[in-house]
């Protein structure tokens, strides 16, 4: 209908927001309080509706944009993640928690060998799943942002897109083109220092090649990595296969390409 | 037989991580408090065991959020400890300021983000600044030169990347560091600013006999690192016989462990009790800003705790300005730390109280055992006691005033949940 119907326009409403927590450091939700100088702009474009750090305001759903971090490891969280897919209309997860499992989920491999049960002080206190899974492992999801913690400015990004109807621009190569273009040397080639940026997706600005020190992978997977050949070079730098193994099976080990090439250093 | 009635909040607001509170009553009679914590445990204890000791920053920065430089640190400590090394000079010069800045950051999202509202009545600090816009404006600089100190000296606000056993991957230069000061000058001044506004708030009556906890630095006002424990009753231990002193238990309304002193029971770690045990050592600025509003020398009424935390925000300030004046670049950003089989203790400052690490590790540097025991699990013991009182004491208010004086009752300790949660230990059994 348009304004010529001889009726008021209305002010259109405001598209709401809602932030969720699973398991989790809180640290990705709190990049959203960390942007100071967009906040007010922000809750300007969008109407909190949901954001239990910040407010103890609660609206109900449905809710336009949803924003959940942690991943998933209690029976109860599996299922509230489906309920709050269903009141949400877009579905963003934020961090290695939400995207891989996060770091919760090397619990995920205390299976291999002969470890069989879990047993804990008074275990009848507890409900916790074996394993700690992605998000999109339950429900859809519409857009992951990766890192550990994710990068603000990439959140505005997303949330500026959402609003705008556009899709994001998260660029998905590796943290090494992000380190050519701030015009670092490369620390494994200049100094031998063992570095996972070429199969670690960009995000962070290359930031610990700038502090002199190799990528740990906290952003998680770039598209398509290339483990293999990476894992090899690390080899000829003198890595062995534990040290592989904990590199890859790290903050978003349980990302499939990590999971996979980590599963070769056991 | 008078009514029981229920006081209940599922879903804690305002606070890291997930919560809850339940409150029972007969008539004006309490019968039970719950600070319940839900938030799923991650077991960091556990998968720690068989990483390096070098991960040990890394990865317990994941733990937190909002204080990681705190468990970068303790980690850090405990390892160098056991390797019977000390990082001083200029390299623990930055420590303590990367520390500062996460004092800054920290308190300022929880005075003015998190307790504020409940003072004035509003649902949130967004909602506060259609209020007081100026307010919330100041807060948000703060807190943005607080991270911005984070930034420059660890690389990034969440999780730094820059901080290693043995000091740092880079030292920043001297240039770096200045650009900060007119910045800081600023937020030393909004600091001070901020101590007149708290205290013009009003404050529920409470007043509790606390034990206060803290570490011991040597003269100095404890952030960064502490080699003893000290209290207001005489307490005074080295950190690595923390549990002769300290015991953990695991209770069924929480997934958090309580800790409690061996002796007497519930104490209180955190802004409180450092400026109850070291307010002498204070920056003269922030004792004369504690001064100026009459800030009494032991705040018994946990309320007033915002005061004393807007006080520590002008002490990191001045501590974060001393610091830089002060600095040279270290000739090499970080000391060799060899490691040894045996058990390593460290202990720092968080911003909600002290945090305790201790890591026994295998000659190759392989961690073999850890426990971690962060502030918020050692305040929910004296958070439940505060609700006992301050319920007792108020059972005549209506029932949403009650609920709502009782979370701003919890949330008077900053608590960190995401912290508390995390230290269960997975053990595992072999079949």
């Amino acid at each position: 209908m348009s304004a010529t119907n001889g009726k008021k326009p209305v002010a259109p409403r405001k598209p709401t927001l809602a932030v969720w927590k699973f398991s989790s450091c809180d640290g990705c939700q709190l990049s959203l309080l960390d942007c100071e100088d967009e906040l007010l702009e922000v809750t300007g474009a969008v109407e909190i509706a949901f954001f239990l750090e910040a407010t103890s305001a609660m609206a109900k759903g449905p809710y336009d944009l949803t924003l959940v971090e942690g991943s998933i490891t209690t029976p109860h969280d599996a299922e509230r993640i489906h309920e709050i897919r269903r009141q949400s209309k877009f579905l963003v997860t934020i961090g290695a928690c939400a995207t891989t499992g996060g770091i919760q989920a090397l619990r995920n491999f205390a299976h291999v060998g002969d470890f069989v049960s879990a047993v804990y002080a008074n275990p009848d206190y507890i409900s916790t799943l074996r394993t700690s899974t992605a998000v999109a492992d339950h429900v859809h999801v519409d857009f992951e942002l990766q890192g550990c913690p994710i990068n603000k400015y990439q959140l505005l990004e997303v949330v500026g897109a959402f609003l705008a109807g556009r899709r994001p621009n998260i660029p998905e190569y590796s943290v090494c083109v992000e380190c050519k273009r701030a015009g670092v040397p490369c620390v494994m080639v200049a100094k031998g220092v063992h570095c996972l940026g070429p199969v670690t997706h960009a995000g962070c600005g290359a930031l610990c090649p700038l502090y002199a020190r190799g990528c740990f992978g906290c952003f998680g997977p770039k598209e398509q990595p290339n483990t293999e050949a990476l894992a090899a070079h690390w080899r000829e730098l003198g890595a062995d296969d534990p040290e592989l193994l904990r590199s890859f099976r790290g903050i978003t080990g349980n990302a499939p390409a990590f999971r996979r090439e980590a599963t070769f250093h056991e | 037989m008078s009514k029981t009635r229920t006081i209940r909040t599922d879903y804690l607001a305002r606070v890291e991580g997930e919560g809850g509170m339940l409150v029972r009553m007969r008539g004006d009679e309490v019968l039970d408090v719950r600070l319940k914590i839900y938030e799923p445990p991650r077991f960091f204890e556990a998968f720690l065991r068989g990483r390096q000791f070098t991960e040990a920053p890394d990865i317990t920065a994941r733990i937190c959020g909002i204080c990681p430089v705190a468990y970068q640190m303790s980690s850090c400590l405990a390892m160098e400890s056991l390797a019977g090394v000390e990082v001083g000079g200029q390299l623990r010069a930055l420590r303590r300021l990367l520390y500062c800045g996460e004092w800054i950051e920290s308190h300022t999202l929880h005075i003015f983000m998190l307790h504020a509202p409940d003072f004035l009545g509003v649902p949130s600090a967004v909602e506060l600044a259609k209020i007081d816009p100026a307010l919330v404006e100041t807060a948000l600089r703060l807190k943005k030169i607080g991270n911005e100190v984070m930034r420059v000296v660890g690389g990034r606000e969440v999780h730094p990347i820059n901080v290693r056993v043995g000091g740092w991957y880079k030292a920043p230069s001297r240039a770096d560091l200045e650009r900060m000061v007119p910045d800081l000058e600023w937020a030393k001044d909004a600091s001070r600013e901020a101590v007149r506004v708290v205290a013009g708030l009003d404050f529920p009556e409470l007043e509790q006999d606390y034990e206060f906890v803290a570490l011991d630095a040597d003269g100095e006002y404890p952030i960064d690192r502490g080699g003893r424990i000290i209290s207001n009753r005489g307490l005074d231990f080295p950190i690595s016989e923390f549990y002769d002193h300290i015991v953990e238990e695991h209770v069924e309304h929480s997934n958090a462990l309580h800790a409690r002193l061996r002796e007497r029971g519930a104490y209180l770690v955190g802004p409180m009790a450092r400026y109850a045990l070291h307010r002498g050592l204070l920056s003269p600025d922030a004792l004369a800003a504690a001064d100026e509003v009459g800030l009494e020398p032991v705040v018994l009424n946990p309320f007033r705790s915002i005061i004393v935390r807007a006080v520590e925000l002008v002490h990191a300030c001045d501590e974060a300005l001393r610091l830089i004046a002060e600095y040279e670049e270290p000739s090499s950003p970080s000391i060799d730390v060899v490691p040894q089989a045996g058990w390593g203790h460290g202990a720092s400052e968080a911003p909600r109280g002290t945090l305790y690490h201790r890591y026994r590790l295998d000659e190759a540097g392989t961690i073999l055992d850890a426990k971690i025991v962060p502030p918020t699990s050692q305040n929910q013991k004296m958070i439940e006691e505060d609700l006992f009182a301050f319920v007792s004491g108020h059972a005549d208010l209506g029932e949403d005033e009650l609920r709502l004086r009782c979370e701003q009752a919890i949330r008077n300790y900053d608590p960190c949940i995401s912290c508390a949660t995390h230290f269960l230990t997975l053990d595992v059994e072999r079949e």
